[in-house]
């Protein structure tokens, strides 16, 4: 074990930087862009913390990891140690290692990074769950004597299966429900493969179905069978919806219609759930982007995704077209610069005004207008405004809008005392995430909107919790402005 | 995994599955769709569920036009398939409409029957076309027949029923003074198209059932959008079927062939080794 350094000597440490494919490989390939700590790097790295009295990065967690402590672990070289210490906030740390916000959450709040770099606590996190993976010794935690109860829940991304893994481990008897043909929500059909590998996220499903919860797929909640159904004639006590914000919006203009014009969802779900990147084996087609110019619309993780999959897909040229300007940019710091390595050419302060195609009906170009930021407005960025006069064509074979999601409507309509709010979202109390419904809980992005993998995890615990308590006690109580509003 | 109880062939390329799939038997409607992936390499693609019995298995009847269906078409009874998700898609919209006219074209005769029963079910008068290339290709004569209070059958060439196009049926039958109060139409576009313009200046309301490319048929990637009075509609939770007279078949054709050369090549391939797939 390494002897802790005093405080002086800790911050002179550089933050350890993570290994990466290099960029002109990794432009051409489906494989990890970041390659993970070695040991030795993951111990310097974690002898930089301050083990502060106070630990900030706690509190800058959405579910509480305790930062401090597994990194004390890996500093002691108790890798396993650390993951099980992770896995007591967190049950999918190979994920949020990879895909957290971390500059937004615990390491934006991290006490050295205000006048240091911030502990890569990311990366450690990623470190000690591949660690433990490939060691072979995930340690499941143990289950509570079976209480008989059956609880379903709906949707199989971070939520729902979040909200699973704990209410099995309290003994109840667990039922997943996911409409796909896979498990894993945005995880498996949306974020790809470059950025979390389908592997690790099949090995958490693996152990979860280890821990005995059951997983249904092909099965459309609100089709297939609804939730009044489950509670009456399949006997389930509780239902916890978590079915996500899938429904993919588009950008309501001419031309929209156009071959070779995708959402992201499609065209992330081609690309990753069908594997049409892989077209020797797999038969799901994706319109060709080799040697051509795509570009995605939009500036947050969905289309930061779609643009450096475009690129793997071979496109001669992959480019962002995104109304405001790069400061504004939602997509997390990583993602962009990962994209402006690998070549992804960004074109901000532009906006499509219409898609044009030839007489087949498939895009040839885009009519662009430039923009300029005007007032701030609720969400307290400035108001992107069309320049009038300044609209430019585009020569463009493949388009991929990725303006945001909403609700789909599927669970809701078929459930019509589950009340909805004027977006179609799911209201449910904040702290008991209770619906109105009786038994119906609610909570990831079909309550909150469309948000982030840690966030929706935080939801499936606090759902768990709330569950497990209705049916411990089988008292109903919600809260009366919820109900009546 | 969804086992296949039956498999036969009903005419060259087009064969008829029952597969136990109990939820969906359970509960689908006339108009409604699964989506199947045959295995884990294979795509998914929507098939309409013809019927469905009491002992949890669903019908579908494929015509093999490409390498998925051809695949598909493969299989016997005792094989499997991976997946199968339905019920998909809105009903039909079945009430007492008076006479219904039910018209099926190729494989859109297998769309259109259970449709055609529940309309006959529901108290219409249900006049029923059905036409094919020829008599080999013509499906469910039988039980259209059986279901309908007429039956007309028009081939291209005249080796069964009347020589001609299910419009040349349609249109005599409005010109000699009978009141259709509803027309179904399920077919290849072309053929879905002609009968709209049929209907269109005449004022018979017409649905029409649509068949673009799908993805998840559940609404969540858009591919499946269809121009419907200028709006883009989703077919697989929106439809599959709208009103023919505000339907964009253009665009709908067009859409419809936008992987053409990937289909291509992806037949091709399967000839060269079919049992391998
Ligand atoms: C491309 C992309 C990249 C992203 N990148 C990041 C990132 O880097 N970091 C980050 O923190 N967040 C990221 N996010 C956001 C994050 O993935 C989501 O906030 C999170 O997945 C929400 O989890 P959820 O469990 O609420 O829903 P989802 O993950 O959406 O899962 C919902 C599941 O429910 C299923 N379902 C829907 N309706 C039904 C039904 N009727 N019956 C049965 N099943 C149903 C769906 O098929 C799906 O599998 C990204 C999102 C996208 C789309
Ligand atoms: C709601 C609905 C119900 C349908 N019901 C039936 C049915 O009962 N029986 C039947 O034989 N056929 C039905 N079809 C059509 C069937 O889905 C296509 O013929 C099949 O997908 C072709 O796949 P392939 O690989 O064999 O052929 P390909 O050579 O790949 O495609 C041939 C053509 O089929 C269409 N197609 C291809 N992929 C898809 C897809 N994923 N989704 C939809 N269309 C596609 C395209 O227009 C394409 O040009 C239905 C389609 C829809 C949308
Ligand atoms: S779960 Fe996310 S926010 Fe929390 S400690 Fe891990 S990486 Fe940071
Ligand atoms: S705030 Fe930063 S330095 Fe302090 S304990 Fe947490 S990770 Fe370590
Ligand atoms: S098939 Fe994806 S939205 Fe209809
Ligand atoms: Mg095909």
């Amino acid at each position: 074990m390494a002897e802790p350094l005093p405080p002086k000597e800790r911050v002179k440490i550089p933050r350890q930087a993570m290994p990466e494919q290099d960029a002109d490989a990794r432009a051409r390939n489906f494989d990890e862009v970041n390659l993970g700590l070695e040991v030795v790097a993951a111990q310097c790295e974690a002898q930089r913390c301050l083990t502060c009295a106070d630990p900030k990065c706690v509190k800058g967690c959405p579910v509480g990891v305790k930062v401090r402590d597994f990194v004390e672990l890996v500093l002691a070289g108790d890798f396993l140690g650390a993951a099980s210490k992770i896995r007591e906030d967190n049950v999918l740390p190979a994920v949020t290692g990879r895909v957290c916000p971390q500059e937004n959450q615990c390491e934006g709040a991290c006490i050295m990074g205000k006048r240091f770099d911030s502990l890569a606590i990311g990366n450690l996190e990623r470190f000690v769950a591949d660690y433990e993976r490939e060691s072979g010794q995930v340690a499941l935690p143990q289950r509570a004597p079976l209480t008989g109860k059956k609880v379903a829940i709906v949707g199989s991304g971070p939520a729902g299966l979040s909200c699973a893994g704990d209410l099995c481990l309290r003994g109840h008897d667990v039922t997943v429900f996911e409409a796909l043909h896979e498990i894993g929500g945005v995880l498996l059909y949306g974020i790809p493969e470059f950025r979390l590998p389908k592997d690790i996220v099949r090995q958490e499903i693996d152990n979860m179905r280890a821990m005995g919860i059951e997983f249904q797929t092909n099965v459309v909640v609100g089709k297939t069978v609804t939730i009044d159904e489950l509670m009456q004639e399949e006997g389930f006590d509780a239902v916890f919806v978590a079915t996500g914000a899938g429904l993919p919006r588009f950008l309501d203009i001419p031309g929209e219609h156009l071959g070779g014009v995708y959402s992201a969802n499609e065209f992330l779900t081609r690309v990753n759930l069908m594997k049409a990147y892989d077209s020797s084996h797999y038969d799901s087609p994706i319109y060709q982007c080799r040697d051509r110019h795509v570009a995605v619309i939009g500036g947050g993780n969905t289309a930061m995704d779609s643009v450096r999959s475009a690129m793997r897909l071979g496109a001669a040229k992959a480019s962002i077209i995104y109304r405001r300007s790069m400061e504004e940019m939602p997509a997390r710091q990583e993602e962009v610069h990962h994209a402006q390595d690998e070549g992804v050419q960004f074109l901000d302060l532009h906006n499509p005004v219409e898609f044009i195609g030839d007489e087949q009906g498939i895009l040839k170009s885009v009519r662009l207008v430039k923009m300029a930021l005007g007032e701030p407005d609720e969400s307290g960025r400035r108001r992107p405004v069309a320049i009038e006069g300044s609209e430019i064509e585009m020569p463009l074979d493949v388009a991929i809008v990725a303006v945001g999601t909403g609700a789909n409507p599927l669970v809701q309509s078929t459930t019509p005392d589950m009340k909805t709010n004027r977006w179609g979202y799911i209201q449910a109390d904040e702290e008991s995430l209770r619906t109105s419904k009786v038994g119906v809980f609610a909570g990831g992005d079909i309550v909150s909107g469309a948000a982030t993998v840690i966030l929706a995890m935080g939801a499936g615990r606090t759902a768990a919790s709330s569950i497990d308590d209705y049916l411990q006690t089988g008292v109903w109580e919600t809260d009366p402005a919820a109900a009546e509003s | 995994m969804f086992p296949i109880v039956e498999a036969r062939f009903l005419a060259p390329d087009v064969k008829l599955f029952r597969i136990q799939a109990p939820r969906i038997a359970r509960k689908r409607r006339a108009g409604q769709f699964v989506i199947i992936r045959i295995d884990q390499h294979g795509e998914r693609i929507p098939l309409t569920i013809a019927d469905s019995d009491r002992d949890g298995n669903i019908t579908i009847i494929v015509q093999g036009v490409g390498k998925t269906t051809r695949w598909l078409n493969t299989l016997e009874s005792g094989d499997s398939i991976r997946d199968v998700v339905g019920p998909l898609g809105e009903p039909s919209e079945v009430e007492s409409f008076g006479t219904v006219v039910v018209i099926g074209g190729g494989v859109g005769t297998a769309i259109a029957y259970p449709t055609a029963v529940a309309m006959k079910q529901a108290g219409n008068r249900v006049i029923s076309i059905i036409g094919a290339r020829d008599r080999e290709r013509l499906i469910l004569q039988d039980a259209m027949q059986q279901t309908s209070d007429e039956l007309h059958v028009m081939t291209d060439d005249g080796s069964a029923g009347t020589q001609g196009f299910v419009t040349d049926a349609l249109d005599q039958m409005i010109q000699s003074g009978v009141v259709v109060d509803r027309v179904l139409a399920i077919g290849p576009v072309p053929m879905m198209r002609a009968v709209s313009a049929v209907t269109k200046p005449r004022q018979i309301p017409t649905i029409v059932s649509l068949n673009p490319i799908m993805v998840d048929g559940t609404g969540m990637c858009g591919g499946c959008r269809v121009l419907v009075g200028g709006r883009a509609r989703f077919a697989c939770v929106d439809g599959p079927e709208f009103d023919a007279h505000e339907v964009d078949f253009d665009v709908l054709m067009k859409r419809n062939n936008l992987y053409r050369d990937q289909e291509a090549e992806a037949l091709r391939e399967f000839n060269k080794h079919p049992s391998e797939s």
